[in-house]
């Protein structure tokens, strides 16, 4: 380590190395930022922030990304148009990271493409930009404001957070996947209980997991309030990104440990309105759905639509079901892998890879008193569309099989 | 700075899909905020609410999205500022970046009841209810600086760019 004997945690060493000097828990502190990306939603915001700062130029145009995923394609007039005037934007200054509507979700398309690396800094204009923290590097969720601040001057004002570790032990049953292990976080910890501070997921049971399922752990972490997730990187994350980077480890100064043997973990439900209202699956079971929906930045990976396709094989849905690939990588292998057409023959309507129905807007909005199990991260009032609407979060495999039968379903019972 | 204003009271995890739903933001007319802000918990607050009037709310307040017209919709609707019990990160960091006054005060919550008058006094870091007197613990410095300032933006015209107005 550069400052001879320095105990921390893992983004406590990262923020230090970045600014040069030892930092702890509480100080604030402007770091430098090594990667910065928006979306369609925040772009128009930011650029008229940045207006407004009298900046003609951002920092570095090829430390930037671009990706249009919420409105993708635009479902009105006024979309359209606030997408040609980031597309502008993007054309006057320079930046040649940018993904056009269909590539997919801006936390799927960064990693994918290689933009990031371990032991980075990076922000992005969205709350769910601590997905990216499974990649072990710091991932800073961050508003139109700060972001064209960041894109003026390649800086950020932070405080450095505590962490909370959170540690899985032994195995995952049958049927269980990382989405149930963090929906029992969630209730656990409630929707504030790691408000400003880090959620470091570690253990046995994260070193066996997929990069993919690391990223649906950290994606929720936000949910509970949390600053951003960090995963301690590993060969695996390297294979995703095509990249090597920094490693960086915890050995001090965690707040809070909480230890979660993932034997005992059932699939679960997180009931409306809060991401804490947490279930067993087998409490739920039988409250009718009328739309599933299996995508988002939470889990619309190619390993969630083949653990969905592996149930839905040779059966046909009762509530329709949109699947939304989370990029069009997924969307092309799960073509090629033949697990598009399994699920066309279930029944499932394929959508432009991107956000989806996630936010409400387009591409599956529910009507009034409609209900929905969705793989998505958030079930608050009117998320998905109408005020009275419902929205039940889930994992891939319980949506899948609620989908089939019309209404909530342990998915256990469709695999042998 | 005293400030002082009529309480509008809300409760814990006030998530931003209820103070502006994602089907209001894609728009080019920008007032159109305001008009529904905390539609999601009352349709009819930005009919009520006036010009210096004051939010309280309990635990979490602006959880959810990055999305800044949350606290656009907020400010343009003529509030001058939140007492919560605690703030969302994203949304207290978007807060201050556009110079919306947000007080981390606990107990406020069992304080106050819906259209009482509080007074904010910014200077000792108190707020005064009808219950008795509540301290806070003011901002740091440099938050207090760019809330002073107006906001980021400002601040970043002052402090970098040396051409404040
Ligand atoms: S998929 Fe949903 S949660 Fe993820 S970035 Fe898109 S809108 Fe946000």
């Amino acid at each position: 380590m550069i400052f001879g004997v320095y105990m921390a945690t893992a983004i406590e060493k990262i923020i230090s190395s970045a600014i040069g000097r030892k930092v702890y828990s509480g100080d604030f502190v402007e770091v430098p930022v090594d990667f910065a990306y928006f979306h369609d939603g925040t772009g128009p915001l930011i650029i008229d922030v940045l207006k407004e700062m009298e900046v003609n130029r951002v920092f570095s145009p090829e430390k930037i990304a671009v990706i249009f995923d919420h409105a993708a394609p635009p479902y009105n007039d006024q979309a359209a148009t606030l997408q040609a005037k980031v597309r502008k934007f993007i054309r006057e200054q320079n930046i040649t990271k940018f993904h056009e509507i269909g590539e997919g979700i801006c936390h799927q398309v960064v990693p994918e493409k290689g933009y990031v690396a371990p032991g980075m800094i990076v922000c992005g204009a969205d709350s769910h930009t601590c997905t990216i923290g499974a990649f072990g590097l710091m991932a800073l969720g961050m508003g139109a404001t700060d972001m064209a601040y960041i894109l003026a001057t390649g800086k950020t004002w932070i405080k450095v957070p505590e962490t909370i570790r959170i540690e899985f032990k032994g195995f995952l049953k049958k049927g269980v996947s990382s989405k149930d292990l963090i929906l029992e976080v969630a209730r656990i910890l409630g929707t504030d209980g790691a408000t400003y501070k880090v959620l470091e997921f570690t253990g046995e049971t994260v070193k066996k997991m997929s990069q993919s399922s690391r990223m649906t752990l950290a994606n929720m972490a936000v949910e509970m309030g949390a600053k951003t997730a960090f995963i301690e990187p590993d060969d695996k994350t390297m294979e995703f990104l095509g990249r090597e980077g920094k490693i960086y480890s915890t050995d001090d100064g965690v707040a809070e440990i909480i230890s979660i043997d993932s034997q005992y973990i059932d699939p679960k439900v997180a009931i409306p309105y809060k991401v804490s209202n947490v279930k067993s699956v087998t409490e739920v079971e039988g409250e009718p759905i009328d739309q599933a929906f299996l995508g988002s930045c939470t889990n619309g990976r190619y390993e969630d639509l083949l653990e969905a396709a592996k149930i839905l094989k040779g059966r046909k849905v009762r509530a329709r079901l949109i699947v939304v690939p989370a990029s069009k990588t997924t969307l092309v292998k799960a073509m090629k892998d033949g697990i598009i057409d399994i699920l066309m023959d279930s029944g499932a309507i394929i959508g432009v890879p991107g956000c989806g129905p996630c936010l409400g807007v387009h591409m599956g909005v529910l009507g009034e008193d409609e209900v929905c199990i969705s793989t998505s991260n958030r079930n608050f009032i009117g998320r998905m569309g109408a005020r009275s609407s419902k929205v039940y979060l889930a994992s891939p495999q319980t949506t899948a099989a609620s989908s089939i039968e019309g209404k909530i379903t342990d998915p256990r019972r469709y695999l042998d | 700075m005293i400030i002082s204003g009529r309480v509008w009271k809300f409760g814990d995890d006030i998530d931003t899909d209820v103070i502006i739903p994602a089907k209001y933001l894609r728009s080019v007319d920008k007032s159109i905020w305001p008009k529904h802000v905390l539609e999601g918990i009352d349709p009819t607050f930005s009919s009520k609410v006036k010009s210096g009037d004051i939010i309280v709310a309990g635990k979490n307040f602006g959880c959810g999205s990055s999305r800044e017209q949350a606290v656009l919709a907020i400010k343009w609707a003529g509030i001058s500022a939140i007492v919560a019990e605690s703030f969302a990160r994203i949304f207290f960091r978007n807060g201050i970046n556009n110079g919306l006054l947000l007080i981390e005060c606990k107990g406020i919550s069992n304080a106050v009841d819906n259209g009482d008058v509080i007074e904010i006094n910014l200077n000792e870091g108190i707020i005064k209810t009808k219950r008795g007197i509540l301290k806070y613990k003011p901002l740091p410095q440099f938050l207090q600086e760019i809330l002073n300032s107006g906001g980021l933006v400002e601040y970043y015209k002052k402090k970098i760019k040396g051409s404040a107005p």
